[in-house]
């Protein structure tokens, strides 16, 4: 049923038809709406789960990890400096395998304060152990929140997801969106039936203390669990597809890229506006394209290079950075990069930090800048775009 | 006098209590002032949610921290600099969820600072949730079937915290807040206030309040024993007149000054014959 709805209670509706056993979360903008729709269902009957209105982020993230390891299906959101609080259980969460689902609302992590949108938040989680998805707009946010359950609790993968929608842009407009049916919800995601849970009858431990002997074994079957989840990003990606028809690519998609001289490269909700941009720019002439990371954790490096590799320069464009370094999707892709036989330039722009806005006119000069770059003028290779130098 | 006006703009909604507090804050530190207050000396710390914004509205030094850490920040600069008098303005949400730990620690350790909690019983900023102090049943945006905890009465927490000053205000009150932000800035070691401050747009309690708040008289705040029956008096949740006032107070050593006696580890004339030792090696 398509509906015009706000992008948070959209999602929340989403986690509804996932029939989450224990919700926790802790109110703070922009992620408030979700949570607060999500405590409403419940009040009306609609939605049948233990919703614990906790006093802190690091409890609600905590409270889960404690519900999942007695089998129950959980759900939490936040943002920015709430993600932040978490840290510890992020770690924690993951290295006990616990197939948790979480929306972040990506905000900008202060100091200065700032409740407005970037990716610092999710992106500086990166090394966590989550997996993270990024959706374009709130139809993908919905529908990926059913495809990280499916991803989360597949008994091969076993690790918590992290659904990244971009704060106020996704989560506070309304936008036609077509909810999720029930009946379809449950066909496409089964029961989470854990083999391993704390059970009396068959007491267990979790969390235990493990010595240097066997510690670096456990992290690196979690490594691999990400590696290996690869697949089934993009298996839960078409079985989406098979039952409710829409599809979104599996860890990357491609936007004119067969012929594109020019790629951007980059992930979020500013894609809309890319698409258009590009759209324009093909009708004069440019060749353009676009590669939208889906997942950024697991990393698509092998999807990266075979979508790239007829590029003459690529773009990066993300809403964070890596202070001391650039930044984190571009030293990410150039790491993918170095060991094929691709030697494009890449440049990396940091942009729409702090809510400011990332407009055509600003894809259009970074498509000029990476242009004169694929041309041999050389130019820096990282960048903030538009730094108001009155103000440095 | 100087004036304590800051130029930003106000944006609290009309009838929040948080004008009564800003109110009463600024003829306080006027007062102690005019007895010799450097008011450039004065530090104003606050957290996250609609109080926090009083360190724009206010003409002094200040910091914004992160949500619930308005006393570690405010204990590290009391820490560092012994001669400043630091204010902190903290919310229930901040203070007595995210910063719970913060606040037993504070009366624990009798760090010589200033806490005033606006404490409206909902979060304002993000517009209407429960918080640890909301009665039981209460209806917010996270809660619309009703909140099934009880709530948490700080006044108690602090006390048994080992806290040596203790009150508490109402936003309708504005002479009562100036003498108790008075007694609480010249108090040596933790001054806890309790501000019954009231969000008239997601939680108005003016009528409540109004009904049930009374002034202590004759109550003996050397007391520890009559300090805890006036606090038990009201749970903010039952069915009870609400005291207002001066709870508690007593002289502790504050935690600066339990740095300030410790010796250092080695005596200079233990450290120069050590040092004379090591040299004839060279």
């Amino acid at each position: 049923m398509m509906k015009v709805i706000e992008g948070s209670h959209a999602v929340a509706h989403a986690v509804m038809c996932c029939r989450p056993d224990v919700i926790s979360a802790y109110p703070i903008t922009p992620q408030t709406h979700i949570v607060e729709h999500l405590s409403q269902l419940v009040a009306d009957g609609k939605l049948n789960t233990e919703f614990l209105t906790v006093d802190s982020e690091f409890s609600a993230l905590s409270s889960l990890v404690g519900a999942s390891v007695v089998g129950a299906r959980c759900y939490s959101s936040t943002t920015s400096q709430g993600l932040a609080l978490m840290w510890e259980v992020l770690y924690n969460s993951s290295g006990l395998r616990l197939p948790l689902v979480m929306t972040v609302a990506n905000r900008a992590l202060g100091a200065p304060l700032n409740i407005w949108n970037d990716q610092q938040d999710s992106v500086g989680a990166r090394d966590s152990g989550w997996i993270q998805l990024y959706a374009e707009n709130v139809q993908e946010a919905v529908d990926m929140t059913p495809q990280a359950y499916k991803i989360a609790e597949d008994p091969d993968i076993l690790l918590p997801v992290m659904v990244c929608m971009d704060g106020f842009i996704l989560t506070h407009v309304y936008e036609p969106v077509y909810l999720l049916e029930q009946d379809k919800v449950d066909s496409y995601l089964p029961p989470y039936r854990p083999a391993v849970v704390l059970d009396t009858a068959n007491p267990k431990t979790f969390g235990a203390f493990v010595d240097p002997s066997k510690f670096t074994e456990y992290r690196y079957m979690q490594w691999d669990a990400q590696i290996r989840a690869k697949q089934k990003i993009v298996d839960a990606a078409l079985d989406f597809q098979k039952i409710f028809g829409r599809y979104y690519g599996g860890l990357i998609d491609t936007y004119h890229a067969e012929d594109a001289e020019i790629m951007i490269v980059t992930m979020g909700s500013v894609i809309g506006t890319i698409r258009d941009c590009i759209d324009s720019m093909r009708a004069e002439g440019i060749k353009v394209g676009l590669t939208k990371i889906r997942s950024y954790r697991p990393f698509p490096a092998e999807a990266l290079q075979k979508a790239l590799k007829d590029a003459s320069v690529i773009a990066v464009i993300e809403k964070d950075t890596t202070v001391g370094n650039q930044s984190a999707l571009l030293t990410d892709l150039k790491a993918a990069l170095y060991n094929s036989k691709l030697r494009m330039p890449v440049l990396g722009f940091t942009a729409g930090l702090g809510g400011r806005d990332i407009t055509v006119t600003d894809i259009r000069k970074m498509v000029e800048i990476s242009s004169r770059a694929k041309d041999g003028v050389a130019e820096s290779d990282y960048q903030f775009l538009d730094l108001k130098k009155e103000l440095l | 006098m100087r004036s304590l006006s800051a130029p930003a703009k106000n944006t609290w909604c009309p009838g929040c209590g948080n004008f009564a507090i800003l109110s009463a804050i600024k003829p306080a530190l006027n007062a102690l002032e005019e007895e010799g207050l450097d008011l450039d000396r004065v530090v104003v710390v606050s957290g996250i949610g609609c109080h926090a914004k009083i360190a724009d509205y206010l003409n002094v030094n200040s910091f914004y921290s992160i949500h619930g850490r308005v006393l570690p920040v405010a204990t590290g600069i009391k820490l560092a600099n012994p001669d400043l008098t630091v204010i902190g303005f903290a919310g229930d949400g901040d203070c007595y969820a995210e910063g719970l730990d913060h606040l037993i620690f504070a009366a624990k350790r009798n760090v010589d600072i200033t806490l005033i909690v606006h404490n409206n019983r909902v979060y304002g900023l993000t517009t209407g949730q429960y918080t640890p102090t909301s009665p039981y049943g209460f209806k917010g945006r996270s809660t619309p079937g009703g909140t099934v905890e009880r709530p948490l009465n700080p006044l108690e927490i602090v006390l048994s915290s080992g806290g040596s000053f203790l009150g508490r205000g109402y936003s309708h009150g504005i002479e009562l807040l100036k003498t108790l932000f008075r007694q609480a800035i010249l108090h040596k070691g933790f001054a806890f206030l309790d501000v019954l401050q009231v969000c008239a747009t997601f939680y108005n309690m003016y009528n409540y309040y109004n009904q049930r708040v009374y002034e202590l008289k004759d109550h003996d705040a050397s007391s520890y024993s009559a300090a805890l029956k006036k606090i038990r008096e009201w749970d903010y949740n039952s069915e009870a007149q609400i005291a207002l006032g001066l709870f508690y107070q007593r002289v502790l050593p504050t935690y600066e000054q339990s740095f300030s006696h410790l010796s250092p580890l080695v005596s200079p004339e233990r450290e120069e014959a050590i040092r004379s030792t090591l040299e004839s090696y060279i």
